[in-house]
């Protein structure tokens, strides 16, 4: 097997060096009855050409990732620079083990320092981790965090957050004796108004609140925050497109306590929902409660400076029951494509496509609202995603779009909420030309029969 | 006599600041097509004071040139499997394959989005169903989910299975009773964690002389009858196989519980033996462990966790199921009704409503099932038995070389690790800490350490099959020539490393005062 | 060799007691902080809260390990030392002096007695080690 560097002839003699007598030696500790006597029932190997064209054939089977795409809803189209891929595909960044050594281990070890400042500077708040597993399961955390904060069981999450992400939340706290409660979004506005924090009081940890929020309107987050605070609870915010930190008031500006993101915006590809990354930042008082690992800087005798993993005693491998959380490995190469898709847009390119995003989007916005029979449901302000009611079921219409004109334009709601028939969900991104938006009102046009 | 190993020497290694340090405002690494839309003031689309006003403050402004040589000279500073071995125990750290890399980034993947109808998405079903086919072979335990995004992820959703599946049996009330989850000392710091999750509290199992598992205080602490779970590692983390493991799971299943098993070590098992065959209820893998997906400094990694087909009904939702199936589903999403003579179709199946719930949005990490599969293709059924038994010997080999010099606790033949004590060193003032540090002077990664607490200055060693005789013999040469210096000179060995570009940090200082972000110089306060 | 002064308490856990009056100034012995390696962060109660002999009032850390820390007495916390939130080294340089960590109003006047004395915690760390 060409990964195994040592011929069988090479195995034989050191077998031999060792004392022992035979391949089937070294398993003597295996009792015999559990050891297999068949080979296991997988296919034979294949070559790298057989493989190849193996996975290509079934690639193409895979006949929505040609179409032109309108799809948001928690993993976005965004263009990523060449380099991004070319430098997470060094051998010193993707075969590297995770920084424990810090004398060996200092590119990775800086990276995650930049990737950290990066996310502070994004979401304004002070300190950051060195990434959770996504944006659904860095809320499902900081839902946990918050109530190990407080000492308070009750958490109130917004029923505008990502369904999936609700979902998560739920699964982790089932057994943390944590009250989740769903406070209503405004049907009229589509987001959440502090007057529906009903459940809002002393033993609340923690309001959550996504905005943009899963129909893409922009919450109150000020407000919200307020209204969390004077009861003493903290306000977490969940933001699944990370490109509306470009443009949007941070949420810490807004008064959050905890953010939690998915990052996948930033130069990691769709790739079918994975592997994606988490951001998690939080207030400097809170630094010996966040999950997940921390770099921090460090110096040697000589005075030199490095980066180093640092507070490990919140984790788990010195912690175990007791640990912030039982995170070990996270996304790390995925953060690091993050950091350098955010060094390489910089400053200016970052705000440029939040900028194009909302341009496009309203443009697409002003123009489907034009067809008859098609309205914009909610009337909160957006970014870069907003919902379409069609004048029938969306679904079909939807279907028929994508196998007539090869456009995915948007995301039936009624697959996640069977009350919204004639809902979709349309993302546009700097990605989008004119032409295709263009494309999808015309397409959506021939489902407006004239009266 | 004399060694052949050479020290490594120090070369050329360029310095690097920060990128925020390089940022020079009005740099520019990018270029987007223009705005191609009617552009409207950003104000009448968004009120004011949803804005950011901060203009990004911060946010560094460096060329495309900037960021190469920003992130090239960094990787300098790295080791890497590419570089050499790494023979951390636990962690198998075996070669990652280009090729997966390269079946990753085929368009039809890459580019596809996860709320693609399941009709669109057939390719991409098929890899999880086949990945999922594949797992459910090697483990012997037919009910899998791909959803967890990293093992201690699959082991968070393995002990709710377990809650779930007493709950169910139990009912509320007997449920209650059955708070305690097993783990031995050597377990890995995520198995009490993963537990605590779950609302278990934990109670530790003694180790014998041997290293094994105590099964007179596992009979002890099971007859208390508030035991919902054992979690152990097989092999255990001190590379020993648990012999009596049939026995565990009897005496673990008669007191009511049900046995979890932390695939990490499953290197030394592929092809060999399956946990399903030895009683274990429920199991995570680590698919950037066994099966070669790359670490990527930490992480993504990808967690499946595998279980019986009693505890199936509890499994994560959506499966990925192939039509026709045996059972008939009402809820698949996006699937038209299949008659029989339509071919194979993927579909997501919701209708499982005793399952724990949904562990992360979307699949999983799809990336890392397809490196995965590639994995088990390019290895197949010999290739992979292959590689255990390489694991092995290597590992075999290592204990064989280094018994001389260093002292090992347990007799017993090792499987893929082996574990070793500092204790003949430490009579001289030389710990673990220093033998690891000075290993990176002879261009190795040092080893594990400090692991599993149960072993005083415990050393884990676990080379992988990737390793050749050469650096296997360069290893043994290396750490028995520490052993010397230990003897013969410890400063040299107290004050590794010597050659990297920064010696030993002062991890203290930096834990009392963390300084966890780049801010920018406070402007020079004017005379006041 | 660790240092044990004679005027003090000592508890199987580690922590010692000095008795001031109707107050007890309890702190970590040198053994102590001398396995913990540098310590990096004191987590400390507040003054007011109340706890009974054995019961763990705080948590002591260093870079690669936590410990609890247990009251070998019962009491009222009248004041913690709050100088150790900056200078957590207090506790390695002065474990019997500036490194104490907080002062209890102690509710069982007789409850020192039933503590080591210095000879005794000395004997404790040696079989400890053994």
């Amino acid at each position: 097997m060409r990964y195994i560097p040592n011929s069988p002839d090479e195995r034989a003699d050191m077998l031999e060096q060792i004392g022992v007598a035979s391949t089937e030696q070294l398993f003597e500790s295996i009792p015999e009855n559990l050891r297999l006597r068949e080979h296991l029932k997988v296919p034979a190997a294949m070559s790298e050409l057989e493989l190849l064209k193996r996975f290509e054939d079934i690639g193409t089977r895979n006949q929505a990732a040609q179409r032109i795409s309108f799809l948001g809803g928690g993993a976005y189209s965004h263009y990523t620079p060449t380099i991004v891929d070319h430098l997470i595909s060094r051998s010193e960044f993707f075969t590297a083990y995770t920084p424990y050594q810090p004398e060996i281990s200092q590119g990775t070890l800086q990276a995650i320092f930049e990737f950290q400042t990066l996310v502070c500077q994004l979401t304004g708040m002070d300190i950051a981790n060195a990434s959770m597993y996504d944006g659904s399961t860095a809320m499902a955390e900081a839902v946990l965090m918050a109530e190990r904060v407080t000492r308070r069981s009750k958490v109130i999450v917004s029923s505008a957050i990502h369904p999936q992400y609700l979902e998560v939340a739920h699964t982790y706290v089932q057994h943390a004796g944590i009250d989740l409660r769903h406070a209503l979004y405004c049907t009229e506005l589509g987001t959440t108004l502090p007057e529906s924090l009903s459940a809002l009081d002393e033993n609340t940890a923690a309001v959550v609140v996504q905005s943009p929020n899963f129909f893409g309107c922009i919450e109150d987050v000020s407000a919200l925050a307020e209204k969390a605070h004077n009861a003493g609870a903290l306000l977490v915010v969940v933001v699944t497109e990370a490109m509306s930190l470009g443009l949007l008031r941070s949420p810490g500006a807004c008064g959050a306590d905890i953010v939690v993101a998915e990052g996948q915006s930033f130069g990691v590809p769709l790739s079918y929902g994975g592997p994606y990354v988490g951001l998690f930042a939080t207030r400097d008082k809170y630094a010996r409660q966040i999950p997940g690992r921390l770099v921090g800087e460090a110096y040697d005798k000589h005075g030199r400076r490095g980066f180093v993993l640092t507070l490990a005693t919140r984790e788990q491998h010195i912690r175990r029951e007791k640990a912030t959380s039982n995170i070990c490995t996270n996304e790390g190469l995925i953060a690091l494509a993050a950091t350098i898709y955010l060094e390489t847009m910089g400053r200016r390119g970052v705000q440029e496509v939040a900028h194009q995003c909302a341009q496009k989007a309203h443009y697409a916005a002003r123009e489907i609202e034009k067809l008859a029979g098609f309205s914009l449901p909610f009337s909160a302000p957006f970014f870069n995603e907003f919902v379409v009611r069609a004048p029938a079921s969306a679904s079909p219409m939807l279907d028929q779009l994508a196998k007539e004109k090869g456009i995915d334009g948007g995301i039936a709601l009624s697959r996640f909420d069977s009350e919204r028939p004639n809902d979709f969900l349309v993302c546009v991104t700097e990605t989008n030309t004119r032409e295709e938006i263009d494309a999808l009102v015309d397409g959506l046009a021939s489902f407006t029969a004239p009266v | 006599m004399k060694s052949d190993i050479t020290k490594v020497t120090t070369h050329i290694n360029p310095n690097e600041a920060l990128i925020f340090e390089r940022s020079q405002p009005g740099r520019i690494g990018y270029r987007l097509p223009p705005l191609d839309v009617d552009e409207q003031s950003i104000n009448k689309l968004i009120p004011k004071e949803f804005l950011r006003d901060d203009d990004l403050e911060g946010v560094p402004e460096v060329s495309e040139v900037d960021v190469i040589r920003h992130f090239v000279r960094m990787s300098t500073w790295n080791y890497s499997i590419d570089q050499g071995m790494y023979p951390l125990g636990s962690c198998t750290m075996k070669y990652n394959s280009r090729l997966n890399e390269k079946v990753a980034r085929i368009a039809g993947f890459a580019g596809l989005h996860p709320l693609t109808l399941a009709e669109d998405a057939q390719g991409a079903l098929e890899v999880i169903y086949q990945l999922q086919e594949d797992l459910a072979e090697i483990t012997g335990l037919p009910g899998i989910s791909l959803q967890p995004a990293a093992g201690a992820h699959g082991e968070m959703t393995g002990v709710m299975i377990i809650r779930a599946f007493i709950d169910a049996r139990d009912g509320e009330g007997g449920s209650a009773k059955r708070r305690t989850m097993l783990i031995p000392d050597s377990a890995h710091g995520t198995n009490p964690a993963s537990a605590h999750l779950s609302g278990f509290s934990v109670k530790t199992i003694r180790s014998t002389a041997e290293g094994l598992t105590d099964l007179d205080h596992l009979r002890e602490l099971c007859s208390v009858g508030d035991v919902a779970g054992l979690m152990l590692t097989n092999p255990n983390t001190l590379g020993l196989f648990e012999r009596n493991i049939k026995e565990i799971c009897r005496i673990v299943h008669e007191a009511g519980g049900l046995v979890y098993m932390d695939g990490a070590n499953m290197n030394a098992l592929v092809g060999v033996a399956r946990p399903g065959d030895m009683g274990v209820d429920v199991i995570h893998l680590n698919l950037h462990k066994t099966f070669s997906t790359p670490h990527g400094g930490g992480g993504p990694g990808c967690g499946p966790c595998c279980c019986t087909k009693e505890l199936e009904p509890f499994l994560p939702v959506p499966r990925i199921i192939k039509t026709p199936t045996r059972r008939g589903s009402d809820r698949t999403e996006g699937a038209p009704d299949v008659s029989t003579s339509q071919p194979t179709r993927y579909n997501l199946d919701f209708n499982y409503p005793q399952s724990i719930g949904r562990v992360k949005a979307f699949f999983g990490n799809y990336g890392m099932m397809l490196r995965a599969l590639a994995y088990i293709q390019t290895h197949g059924y010999d290739g992979l038995r292959e590689a255990t038994e390489a694991a092995v010997l290597n590992a075999r080999y290592i204990a064989h070389g280094l018994t001389s010099d260093y002292e090992k606790p347990f007799d017993a033949p090792p499987m893929h690790e082996v574990v070793f004590t500092d204790k003949r060193q430490t009579r001289k003032g030389v710990h673990t800490l220093d033998i690891a540090k000075r290993l990176i002077d002879y261009g190795f990664h040092p080893m594990t350490i400090y692991f599993p607490l149960i072993v005083q200055g415990a050393m884990l060693i676990e080379p992988t099959e990737s390793v050749g005789r050469q650096e296997l013999d360069q290893f043994i040469e290396a750490m028995r020539s520490i052993a010397r210096e230990a003897v013969e000179d410890p400063e040299l060995v107290l004050n590794a490393p010597h050659s990297t570009r920064i010696g030993r940090l002062d991890e203290a200082a930096a834990a009392r005062k963390p300084v966890l972000r780049w801010k920018p110089k406070q402007a020079a306060s004017t005379a006041q | 060799m660790a240092n044990v002064p004679d005027n003090l308490h000592y508890s199987k856990d580690h922590e010692w007691v000095r008795v001031e009056g109707d107050t007890a100034v309890i702190g970590i012995t040198d053994h102590a902080q001398e396995q913990l390696g540098d310590v990096v962060y004191v987590e400390l109660p507040k003054a007011g809260e109340e706890f009974g002999a054995h019961d763990s009032f705080g948590s002591v850390e260093s870079v690669k390990a936590v410990s609890e820390i247990f009251t070998p007495i019962s009491g009222k916390v009248a004041e913690v030392n709050q100088s150790l939130a900056d200078e957590p080294e207090k506790v390695n340089k002065d474990p019997y002096g500036e490194g104490w960590m907080i002062k209890m109003k102690m509710s069982k006047s007789g409850e020192v007695d039933s503590l080591l004395t210095a000879a005794e915690y000395e004997d404790f760390t040696k079989a400890e080690s053994e």
